[in-house]
C-alpha cells in the first residue's frame, strides 16, 4: 500500500534522534492514538540548521517524520512555518488516503517547535505536552 | 529466506489435498444435482466429502451443510437462528472476543431489532461460565462462544457454557475455525447444536467451510436458491472444494497429535527466546488453555505496523493486531477486551505457528525481532523517555 519512497523513508530514516539543548522542541499527538512525535531543532540567525526526531507511530508516522525534517534543514523559521502537510506528502510521492493524517503531526511538531524556539528568544515558555505512557 | 508464521490468517494448502482435487476441476466436472452419470458421479464425491467430515466431528452426514467460507456459515448461525426463533425472544449472546464475522452479524442482529450481550474475557482471553449464567435470561435464543480465539490461541470452556446455554433453553453455537487441526472435536461431548469449520485453517483450500447443525435444530435460510444442501443453502455444490476440505480435515486429524508437539516445540522456543531476549515485552494469552501455534505479543513503546514491515524487509510474514494495517485507528478488541492498555496494544504482533516451519525459522525469525524491536525503539520518543535509550532494566 506505500509506494517505494515511503517505504525507503521508513526502512532508512534521517535525522533520527534528539538534539541536546536545542532551540526549540516540538511534541505531539499522543499514544493512546499511536501516533508521538517529538522534533528538536536547532536554529541559528533564524535558520534550522539541524533538526532531529523520535516517533511512534506507524510506517507513515515514520517516513513523514524523517521527510519532514530533512525539508526544514536549511530553512529560515518562516519557511518552515509554511510547511504543510501536503507538502510532505508530495515530496513522499503520495500516502494511502488513511495516512495522510500521519502526516499532519510532523507539520504541527515543526510548528509546535518553532512556537517554542520564538517563545524561548522572548524569555516566555511554551507549555509542553507531556507524554503519558502506562 | 522466506518464512511464514502467519498460520492463523490462513495456511498452505497441502499438496495431497490438491491432488485429491483435482479431477473434480476437470474430468468429473458434473453438477452435483444432475441425472445423469456426470451428475451422479459429483453427487457420490460430495456424499462421501460429507460423511468424512461428520465421521471426523462425531456426527451424521446430514448434519453437515457446506458454505462458502467460515465466515458465511457464522452469519448463518447467528442469522439464521436468531430471525426463526424471533416469537421466542429477541437476545443472543456473544463473547466480546468473537471474530468479525459474528460481532459483525450480530451487530447486523441488534440493527434489526434483536438485543445482544458481549460477555468479557479474563485477562487471558477466557470467557466466564458465571458471566453466561448472569447474563441468560428467558428472551435468549441463542449464544455464541468461539472454541478458539484467533489472536491470541485461547481455548473457551465450550462445554459448560453450552449447558449453560441449553438448561436457559437456548441453543448453542461455537466458531470453531480456529480449533479445527489442533483439537479433537466430538459435537456430542462438547454439546454444540450448531458449529462452524472453514477449511484453509487446516491446510485446506480457501472459499470452502461448512456449518454442522444438530438434527432438530431449526434456522433461516440466509442463501435462497435451488435445493443444494438439502434445499438449506442455495448455489451449485462445489464438489473439489467439498472433497479438498474432506481430505484435508482426514489429515489433519490423522496427524494432529504429531503437529501439535511440533507445533508446541516451535511455539515454546519462540516465546522462551523472545521473553528472555527482548525487554518490556508482554505476552498475551492464557499458558495452559491454548492450541500450539499462537503466540501473541505486545512490544511496548513501538507500533505493530513498523514491526510488520521490517520484519516483511527481512522476508517474515507475520500478523500485527494493530490499527493502522487494518486503515481504522482501532486497535485489537481481543486485546482491549483483555484489559491491555490500549497504548499498549498498538505494539501488538501474532505470530502463528505451522507443521512446516523449522527451528532454524524460529530462530532466524527471533533475532530479526530482537533488531526489529531496537530499531523502532531508538526512534520511539515513549522508549527514551521511560527508559532513558537503554536496555537496562
Amino acid at each position: 500500500m506505500y509506494n517505494q519512497k515511503v517505504l525507503d523513508a521508513f526502512a532508512n530514516p534521517k535525522n533520527v534522534g534528539c538534539i541536546e539543548n536545542a532551540d526549540g522542541e516540538g511534541t505531539v499527538g499522543n499514544a493512546t492514538c499511536g501516533d508521538i512525535m517529538k522534533i528538536t531543532l536547532k536554529i541559528e540567525n533564524d535558520i534550522i540548521v539541524d533538526a532531529k526526531f523520535q516517533t511512534f507511530g506507524c510506517a507513515a508516522a515514520i517516513a513523514t517524520s524523517s521527510t519532514a525534517t530533512q525539508m526544514v534543514i536549511g530553512m529560515t523559521i518562516d519557511e518552515a512555518l509554511k510547511l504543510t502537510n501536503a507538502r510532505v506528502v508530495e515530496e513522499l510521492e503520495g500516502l494511502p488516503p488513511q495516512k495522510i493524517h500521519c502526516s499532519v503531526l510532523a507539520e504541527e511538531a515543526i510548528k509546535k517547535a518553532i512556537e517554542d524556539y520564538r517563545a524561548k528568544q522572548n524569555n516566555k515558555t511554551v507549555e509542553k505536552t507531556e507524554i503519558e505512557y502506562v | 529466506m522466506k518464512v511464514y508464521i502467519d498460520h492463523a490468517a490462513t495456511t498452505p494448502c497441502d499438496k495431497r489435498v490438491v491432488e485429491a482435487m483435482m479431477p473434480y476441476f476437470t474430468n468429473e466436472f458434473g453438477n452435483a444435482d444432475s441425472q445423469h452419470f456426470y451428475g451422479r458421479d459429483a453427487a457420490k464425491a460430495v456424499a462421501d466429502a460429507r460423511e468424512t467430515v461428520a465421521d471426523i466431528i462425531g456426527c451424521k452426514s446430514n448434519e453437515i451443510y457446506f458454505t462458502g467460507s467460515g465466515t458465511e456459515a457464522d452469519n448463518w448461525a447467528l442469522k439464521g437462528v436468531a430471525l426463526h426463533n424471533r416469537h421466542k425472544g429477541n437476545h443472543i449472546i456473544i463473547s466480546a472476543i468473537e471474530h468479525h464475522a459474528i460481532l459483525n452479524s450480530a451487530e447486523w442482529l441488534e440493527r434489526n431489532g434483536f438485543r445482544v450481550t458481549r460477555l468479557p474475557v479474563d485477562s487471558t482471553g477466557l470467557v466466564s461460565v458465571s458471566d453466561l449464567e448472569t447474563a441468560i435470561d428467558s428472551e435468549t435464543t441463542l449464544v455464541s462462544v468461539m472454541y478458539v480465539n484467533n489472536e491470541v490461541g485461547t481455548i473457551e470452556p465450550i462445554r459448560e457454557l453450552a449447558e449453560i446455554a441449553h438448561r436457559h433453553g437456548a441453543l448453542f453455537h461455537s466458531d470453531c475455525v480456529q480449533a479445527m487441526p489442533y483439537i479433537k472435536i466430538d459435537v456430542s461431548e462438547l454439546g454444540v447444536d450448531l458449529l462452524s469449520m472453514s477449511a484453509h485453517k487446516f491446510y485446506g483450500p480457501k472459499g470452502v467451510g461448512a456449518l454442522y447443525i444438530r438434527n432438530g435444530v431449526k434456522l433461516d435460510k440466509l442463501i435462497c436458491g435451488g435445493g443444494q444442501e438439502r434445499s438449506q443453502r442455495g448455489g451449485t455444490t462445489n464438489t473439489p472444494l467439498a472433497v479438498g476440505m474432506a481430505e484435508a480435515l482426514k489429515i489433519a486429524a490423522c496427524e494432529m497429535r504429531r503437529n501439535n508437539e511440533y507445533i508446541a516445540k516451535l511455539r515454546d522456543r519462540f516465546v522462551n527466546r523472545v521473553l528472555g531476549e527482548i525487554p518490556y515485552v508482554r505476552f498475551n494469552g492464557n499458558t495452559e488453555r491454548r492450541i500450539p501455534s499462537v503466540a501473541n505479543f505486545s512490544f511496548e513503546f513501538v507500533e505493530g505496523e513498523g514491526i510488520l514491515m521490517l520484519m516483511d524487509f527481512n522476508g517474515i510474514a507475520v500478523s500485527s493486531g494493530s490499527a493502522c494495517s487494518s486503515g481504522s485507528l482501532d486497535p485489537s478488541h481481543v486485546l482491549l477486551a483483555m484489559g491491555v492498555p490500549i497504548e499498549v496494544s498498538h505494539g501488538s504482533i501474532r505470530f502463528s505457528f505451522g507443521k512446516d516451519n523449522t527451528m532454524e525459522e524460529v530462530d532466524y525469525t527471533v533475532d530479526k525481532l530482537k533488531d526489529t524491536i531496537a530499531k523502532l525503539r531508538e526512534m520511539s520518543p515513549l522508549f527514551n523517555l521511560k527508559t532513558g535509550g537503554t536496555y537496562n532494566v
